[in-house]
């Protein structure tokens, strides 16, 4: 039994913001059910006395004191913006989303 | 969704009090707290507020690719004091998590926020309702997140989402330290769940601020609210308190950004008349974000709420793990401050105010201001004479805050001191007031400049008083046969003709010696 099926591809699509094509939709759903599968081998030799791992370092406490540090100008954050106005960034009108 | 099922229609509702006796409300509360840190959750990035919109930013609170964020040490101690401040057990060891939904005033697509491992977590604080009571609410968490950016909505009206055409977005704001503070359900309440949420709300700000870990001004958005509601069967005449709680709850709905505590209440009493009005007509409650409209005092349906599986959460691998020690804890521990009910309970003692009189004075937001005077050395009964009385006027007719009229603590202790030392009377001092208002100087500088002194030459007043029961035969002569009230009718010539400055019970005590 597939672990992945269409409809949590066409979920995830949806999520994702990513408009997929019916034939895409029954690609991809079978090679990221494969993709799963073989990700969750790991499973099989991962005993339960070995949690699972989010970071590959043992660090912890990582952190920066409260201090302020310079930002950019507001050109510089508006530089690679398709659209801006009044200094801020333009985006199409979220309506729909919401 | 379309746009005319979010069109504001009023909906039916059912009556406050006839709701109750169908149903039995539970309430759950999340409320954001944004941190007053100097810098971002996860960069350099200044946090101040008003600033021109896109320079408080860069590569990593704008999302930009390879940019990666480093956490903020004071925000981390902030969220952990407000933790034991709620009375939480706080994580040996968290993580931080991504939140994955698109919007566009959140840059990265994805909040950098906390999940199944938050930093604080099983509270509770003991909230005070104006009867008297305390109600415990239940802390399930509190946990760590950034804010998001601001949007502008260009080409509706007035700024809202509804009918814009486009969005410019400012990003100075996101990525500012936020904590998230959220409530086990408030059940058992009753009719008093409205109440309940307003002072919970009420009461978890006057705890941030007297920690000293946000601006707490709820019209600036430093704290917001998200309200959950739902309604639940009542379990039926003479049922036990067990047996209701043993009534399953019922679908809620989350009333997004209820942001003054008048709305808190408003806002919980409206959805419950509205689910019951749902229920009653036999539909079921639509599980979904509800805006609510101040004006209109009426909540509209939002978006319907999504699955935490649609979040999609998982570690933040650009974060190592937040592990505070032991150690630390019970040093942020040693800082906290005394607990706000306790504090107000102390000083109302201290003070001798009676409960109508501090009432009073936390409506005007006046204790901190009070203890200052007090320490400075004014008596707290002119203390509070002054700032809940003529300064409290002036700053409501300026709409300003009492503090800010140019009128220090200081100040009123040293007016209280010539008051009491006999160099000025009551009306004397409301003048020397007037002249600190109008920036003419310390109420010794005033009281000088403006030649303000009561008389102290008993010579002068003995003369006016002999004048004025002379002039007036037959009000001495009531006095001499004992009605000592007639009394006031001459001391106010006296003070007539000493031009106010004279000490009117010194006065009095003339007029009684010469004619009793």
């Amino acid at each position: 039994m597939s672990a992945l099926s269409r409809d949590d591809v066409a979920h995830v699509a949806m999520l994702a913001r990513i408009q997929l094509t019916d034939a895409e939709l029954d690609r991809l759903a079978g090679q990221l059910d494969q993709i799963v599968g073989w990700v969750g081998q790991v499973n099989e030799v991962a005993a339960d006395d070995v949690p699972p791992m989010s970071h590959p370092l043992p660090l912890t406490n990582v952190t920066r004191p409260d201090e302020v540090r310079p930002s950019l100008t507001a050109e510089q954050a508006l530089a690679n913006a398709p659209e801006a106005e009044l200094d801020r960034f333009s985006v199409p009108r979220i309506l729909d989303e919401d | 969704m379309s746009t005319q099922a979010r069109s504001a229609h009023s909906e039916d509702v059912v009556g406050y009090d006839e709701a109750l006796t169908r149903y039995d409300p539970v309430l759950g509360l999340e409320v954001h707290v944004e941190l007053n840190t100097a810098t971002k959750m996860f960069c350099g990035c200044a946090t101040g507020f008003g600033a021109d919109p896109n320079t408080q930013v860069c590569p990593v609170c704008l999302g930009l690719p390879g940019a990666l964020p480093v956490v903020n040490a004071t925000a981390v101690e902030s969220a952990i004091r407000i933790g034991l401040a709620l009375n939480c057990q706080i994580a040996d060891w968290c993580r931080f998590a991504r939140k994955n939904y698109f919007y566009p005033d959140m840059p990265k697509n994805f909040q950098t926020s906390q999940y199944d491992e938050p930093i604080a977590f099983d509270g509770y604080l003991d909230v005070d309702l104006d009867d008297g009571t305390t109600f415990r609410v239940e802390i399930e968490r509190a946990h760590m997140e950034e804010d998001t950016g601001k949007s502008t909505h260009v080409g509706g009206a007035t700024g809202r989402i509804h009918g814009a055409e486009y969005s410019l977005v400012d990003f100075n704001r996101a990525g500012i330290p936020l904590i998230e503070i959220v409530t086990k359900p408030i059940t058992g309440a009753g009719e008093r769940a409205p109440e309940v949420a307003r002072a919970y709300v009420s009461a978890l700000r006057d705890l941030l601020k007297a920690l000293a870990v946000s601006e707490v001004r709820m019209e600036q958005g430093n704290v917001r609210c998200d309200a959950n509601v739902s309604l639940r069967a009542k379990a039926g005449d003479g049922a036990t308190s067990a047996e209701q709680l043993a009534v399953p709850l019922g679908t809620r709905t989350e009333t997004k950004n209820v942001n003054s505590l008048r709305s808190v209440e408003r806002a919980a009493r409206y959805e419950i008349c509205r689910h019951a009005a749902v229920l009653d007509s036999g539909a079921s409650i639509l599980q979904e974000t509800r805006h609510w409209h101040e004006d209109t005092g009426v909540t509209t349906s939002g978006r319907p709420k999504s699955d935490a599986d649609d979040y999609r959460y998982f570690p933040e691998p650009d974060l190592v793990p937040v592990a505070p020690t032991r150690e630390r804890v019970e040093e942020l521990r040693a800082t906290l401050p005394e607990p706000p009910a306790q504090r107000r309970k102390r000083l109302q003692g201290e003070w001798g105010y009676s409960d109508l009189e501090m009432r009073d004075v936390l409506n005007a937001g006046a204790v901190e201001v009070i203890e200052e005077t007090v320490a400075a050395g004014a008596t707290p009964a002119a203390a509070r004479k002054w700032w809940t009385g003529d300064l409290a006027r002036r700053a409501n007719e300026a709409g300003t805050a009492v503090t800010d009229l140019g009128v220090t603590p200081a100040h009123i202790a040293e007016l209280d001191g010539l008051v009491r030392d006999g160099r000025l009377n009551d009306s004397m001092a409301r003048q020397v007031m007037e002249g600190v208002l109008a920036g003419e100087g310390t109420p010794m500088e005033v009281a000088d400049a403006r030649g303000l002194e009561l008389v102290q030459d008993d010579g002068a007043l003995e003369a006016a008083v002999d004048k004025v029961i002379e002039a007036n035969p037959d009000v001495a002569d009531k006095i001499r046969d004992g009605k000592v009230q007639a009394a006031g009718a001459l001391i106010g010539q006296v003070m007539k003709e000493m031009r106010g400055q004279a000490d009117a019970a010194k006065a009095r005590e003339l007029i009684l010696a010469k004619l009793t």
